[in-house]
């Protein structure tokens, strides 16, 4: 009672700032790294879509900005809320989120740059439900995997099986679309959050020879569409077609590589400038740092990533609560996988695959997806410590 | 959990790896191949234009313009880029078409390699040239092409300029013409070699090649960025093209222009003629004042690519071969124009310059008689009436016997050969080396050249003498050619005496041009000294400033003294009046101006004679020389004199024209314009 007391009689103001308050408790160096790749992002989206309207250079940006500060909101509302409560709420996202993986492939479903994987709601506004999967299914996974009775090391047959179940479905749905990246990273965060619960070395290997096989059934039963495989081929031998496949390829990797140490300066890119390299603002933003800011700059967004990565593995460990060190470990193999894809598909070490850098890339829906994730990472890391302990 | 803490431990030694990767490739990738990405990202992301200058004028001796720029639209297609589409480009090919209202095969035709099969309509010049289809185009065309760039890649519309002829076909064979550069020329030329340009035209005859390099200019250099489309985003670098330097010739326009009417007129009213020509040569200065050679065309039909049927016409000898200028190029039998170097020969010889000299009706010449023209026979007489009345057979005794004293058949060891010494210290058989390409070098023929010549085709002759012309149908023919064969086999080397006789009139194997002739009549009736004449005269740099002038180098003096060259200049003077072309100049105002000259006239085998006339004005002191060419205009004094008359009433102003008025005079006082035009700082003549 007197706590009580004492703790309204502070404002409201110093509630949220003061010492002890959510902000004060969040991990600062995230969330220093997430604003800083933030603000980098805005310059890309700004350099690379200024030339595409004469009229209005800064339309696409002003609507990034208006999406990060939506995914603000976002990730304030989800990291203010108790984690444990989102437990509860985790049913709810996984059913939204079939659910609209479902409208996508009904005739409600739209098709923007080729890829069919958007629903319009009017207004110049558009969601691409496999982008709240990942969060969704991240929250689903981690609470079927931290049920009481898995609370000893290793999650029972059942939980792993349910896991399966929920994952596979949501897979599935994406493949349907068919997005490739995304059901990669869906695969990656299933994984990822198996292996992570501790489930035995012989299953992760049966799954992954299981996933191998999968793979190899796709390859062979040609369900890839026809580009898929040649992007596939291409990144294996760009030379072999250096005016298809291997063009987008080898202009990511041209336009990367003449950045040289300083890069050429915003706005000042002449690769981008002349959009030899497609999806410039999402997919393949990178190149534009790389052209643009060099070496020094491309280095950095790496390292921001990095810290967001190392932040939110720190946050898993410190984690004394088994839903909450799934969570944040599945954010960690959904956001580590995107990064190394993304990044390395610009400079020739991965296949072209059609996946946006985390935090930098323009998009809505995939920028509130990343700042959902922030979220729960903060919403963890705020609850699940003692006061004043766990060292920030 | 701890399990799962090991396992974090795992995915974070697995995270700190990727990162590692990643920086550690993009090291590679920006700082180890960096230079070499930037290398391929400037070929991919730039354009290397080249900015063609603008070509220098061509302007006559008072500033007028021979040659002038005049821009036009432009379109033009690179055919590089249509190359790399996956249907080579055929349906924007197909869409330009609609666009231009050409037919698409045509279209095609236009950008193809010329080579060999592949007849005009073909692109001459480098491949990786933007080609230029169409030249005309309207404002409204190019806006069509340039609005849809997407539609059209590859096709650019640009202001260009191009050569305009303010004279029509006056001076064609004289200025020349222009013709895209070749992908050999284009090699050899420095710094050219990665860049193109729609119009990189070289000079290919006449004035334009000669001064090419001078007219030509430099080419500017335009760097600029493109997008992925080809669509120019951003100019990188530029430098500014120079323009040419301006050439001032010492042509004037209007003399030009009354010698082309002359000219055509005598080939028009001689209907067996196959060509004319006339140059007017300053005697002072050695310079060119006008140069006109028929037939003749309109150089305008260079100008943005000649269809194969133009360019066959032009070469074929229906057309009589146009681009040919017969005053430079053509070679003929001068006739009697050449007794001025016999009487000098003669003279330097020994013979008494003021000594009486028999004219019979005929005169035998190692046996055999050669007879005077119309068998005219005056007795005794002076070297004076010998070439007043153009009397032969003084002539051909002079050359007779001076065949004699070399020894006749059996040649001393050294002989004199006076005749074809003096032709040549006249500048016959060489080339003037005029500052015009392609000149001919006309034929002095002598003891050592039918040497030369046996030695050449004894071996044919000898086996002809045996196997004789079995190919040949007619057996008295054959017969004869069998017999000839034998002849020149045995003694093609003599130099007979008929070939002496027929060398002092200037017939036989003599051939000069008309510009040979021209200038040893300038030399004769002028200083003495032997000139290689000039067109050009000064080139301007475009603001004004004097480049260098042209000199006319003396090249020779005459080995005759002066009292010789006035006594020549004198007897030539009377040939008007009461010579052999009194009737041409009949009504002449010889008071005003009086015009000396010869007549000649060369018999050609198989053909009509080969009319000449050879004049300079005034008599007294001459400034001017014109020689008329009528190529089987029959005497001289028919066609060719009446055409100098022309020229010289056109230059002075004397008679009337076709309205009953006075006519205007082409040069008021006879003198060429001495003093340079000046060109102001925009590039205009002060007036």
């Amino acid at each position: 009672m007197i706590q009580q007391a004492a703790v309204r009689k502070r404002s409201f103001a110093k509630r949220a700032v003061g010492r002890g308050s959510a902000i004060r408790r969040m991990d600062g160096l995230m969330l220093l790294a997430v604003a800083a790749l933030s603000v980098i992002g805005t310059l890309l989206v700004w350099s690379s879509t200024r030339s595409w309207s004469s009229v209005e250079p800064t339309g696409m940006v002003k609507k990034h900005v208006l999406n990060l500060f939506i995914g603000a909101a976002l990730f304030i509302v989800v990291a203010m809320s108790d984690f444990r409560w989102l437990k509860s709420a985790a049913p709810i996202a996984y059913a939204v989120a079939i659910f609209s993986l479902i409208l996508v492939i009904t005739p409600l479903g739209s098709t923007i740059n080729g890829s069919h994987s958007w629903i319009l709601l009017g207004g110049g506004f558009a969601v691409q439900p496999s982008e709240l999967a990942k969060p969704a299914l991240v929250l689903t996974l981690a609470t079927l995997l931290a049920k009481p009775a898995d609370r000893t090391d290793r999650p029972r047959a059942i939980s792993v099986a349910f896991c399966l179940g929920a994952a596979g479905l949501a897979t599935i749905l994406v493949m349907l679309q068919p997005d490739l990246g995304t059901t990669m990273v869906l695969a990656m965060i299933t994984g990822g959050m198996l292996v992570l619960a501790g489930v035995r070395k012989r299953w992760i290997v049966v799954v992954l020879a299981l996933g191998v096989a999968g793979a190899m059934a796709v390859w062979s039963m040609g369900l890839l569409k026809p580009y898929q495989v040649a992007r596939f081929t291409a990144f294996i031998n760009p030379a072999s077609d250096p005016r298809g496949a291997g063009y987008n390829s080898t202009q990511a990797l041209i336009a990367v590589g003449s950045g040289e140490f300083f890069g050429k300066g915003l706005f000042h890119g002449g690769q981008t400038t002349g959009r030899f390299v497609p999806e410039q603002h999402t997919d393949f933003i990178f190149t534009v740092v790389g052209e643009e800011f060099g070496f020094l700059g491309s280095a950095t967004v790496v390292v921001l990533l990095g810290v967001v990565l190392l932040r939110s593995l720190r946050i898993a460990r410190l984690c004394n609560d088994r839903f909450g060190g799934l969570v944040a470990g599945g954010v960690v193999c959904w956001l580590a996988f995107q990064t190394f894809i993304n990044v390395g598909m610009t400079i020739g070490i991965m296949p072209i695959t059609g996946l946006p850098l985390p935090f930098v890339s323009y998009g809505g829906t995939a920028t509130f997806a990343n700042m959902i994730a922030i979220g729960l990472l903060q919403a963890i890391y705020i609850r699940d410590r003692p006061y004043g302990g766990g060292g920030a | 959990m701890t399990r799962m803490r090991a396992r974090l431990i795992v995915l974070q030694i697995l995270v700190v790896s990727l990162i590692v990767v990643l920086v550690v490739r993009l090291w590679q990738v920006q700082m180890v191949r960096g230079r070499e990405f930037v290398a391929v990202a400037t070929e991919t992301r730039t354009r290397d234009v080249v900015v063609p200058a603008l070509r220098g004028q061509i302007l006559d001796a008072s500033g007028r313009p021979l040659v002038r720029n005049r821009t036009s639209l432009v379109i033009s297609v690179d055919r590089t880029t249509l190359e790399r589409m996956p249907d080579g480009g055929a349906a924007v090919l197909t869409r330009l078409a609609k666009v231009l209202e050409m037919a698409p095969d045509k279209l095609k035709q236009q950008i193809r390699a010329c080579g060999p099969g592949v007849t005009r309509p073909c692109w001459p010049g480098s491949p990786y040239q933007p080609i230029p289809v169409d030249d005309r185009a309207t404002t409204r065309e190019a806006l069509q092409i340039l609005e849809r760039q997407e539609d059209f890649p590859g096709v650019t519309a640009e202001i260009q300029a191009r050569r305009y002829y303010p004279g029509g076909s006056e001076a064609a064979q004289l200025l020349g013409y222009l013709q895209p550069v070749t992908q050999h020329e284009l090699e050899k030329r420095q710094g050219l070699k990665a860049s193109f340009s729609g119009v990189d035209l070289v000079g290919r005859d006449g004035l334009e090649a000669v001064y090419d390099p001078e007219l030509r200019g430099t080419s500017g250099l335009r760097r600029v960025q493109v997008d992925r489309m080809g669509k120019q985003i951003a100019v990188e670098q530029q430098r500014s093209p120079t323009t040419g330097d301006t050439l001032v010739t010492s042509i004037d326009a209007r003399v030009q222009s009354v010698v082309e009417k002359a000219v055509a007129e005598a080939m028009k009213s001689n209907p067996a003629s196959d060509g004319a020509a006339g140059v007017v040569l300053d005697v002072k200065t050695g310079r060119v004042v006008a140069m006109a050679s028929m037939p003749t065309y309109d150089p305008a039909v260079w100008t943005g690519g000649i269809s194969e049927h133009e360019y066959q016409r032009l070469l074929s000898n229906k057309s009589g071969k146009p681009l040919i200028s017969r005053v430079i190029k053509g070679e003929f039998a001068p006739g009697s124009t050449f007794k001025i170097s016999s009487v000098s020969a003669m003279v330097a010889d020994g013979s008494p310059l003021r000594g009486t000299y028999q004219c019979p009706s005929s005169y035998n010449v190692n046996g055999r008689a050669f007879p005077n023209a119309g068998g005219m026979s005056l007795g005794a007489i002076s070297l004076h009436t010998a070439l007043v009345k153009s009397c032969d057979t003084v002539f051909y005794r002079a050359g007779y016997e001076e065949w004699l004293r070399d020894g006749g058949n059996k040649p001393k060891s050294k002989v004199k050969e006076p005749m074809p010494s003096m032709a040549r210290a006249y500048g016959f058989g060489k080339r003037t080396g005029i500052d015009l390409p392609g000149e001919s070098p006309g034929l002095i023929p002598d003891r050592a050249w039918k040497r030369d010549l046996w030695n050449a085709t004894k071996n044919e002759m000898c086996k002809r003498a045996k196997t004789g012309y079995p190919e040949i149908k007619d057996a008295g023919r054959a017969a004869f050619s069998k017999r000839l064969a034998n002849e020149n086999c045995l003694e093609g080397y003599i130099y007979h005496a008929y070939e002496a006789a027929n060398f002092s009139i200037g017939q036989g194997d003599v051939l000069v041009t008309p510009l040979q002739l021209a200038r040893a009549y300038a030399a004769l009736v002028g200083d003495g000294k032997l000139r290689s004449p000039r067109v050009g005269r000064a080139l301007f740099r475009p603001d004004g400033t004097l480049v260098r002038e042209i000199k006319v180098p003396v090249v020779g003096k005459l080995p005759i003294n002066k009292e010789t060259r006035d006594y020549i200049r004198a007897a030539l003077s009377e040939v008007t009046s009461d010579g052999t072309a009194a009737g041409a100049f009949n009504g002449f105002p010889m008071k005003q101006v009086r015009i000396g000259g010869k007549t000649g006239t060369a018999e050609v085998w198989g053909k009509r004679d080969t009319s000449w006339f050879a004049s300079f004005a005034p008599a007294e002191n001459p400034r001017l020389v014109v020689v008329v060419l009528v190529s089987q205009g029959g005497f001289g004094a028919e066609s060719a004199a009446p055409a100098a008359r022309k020229i010289w009433e056109g230059i002075y102003g004397l008679g009337k024209n076709e309205n009953g008025k006075q006519r205007e005079a082409a040069l008021p006082s006879g003198h060429p314009v001495e003093r340079l035009p000046v060109i102001k700082q925009d590039g205009t003549v002060a007036q």
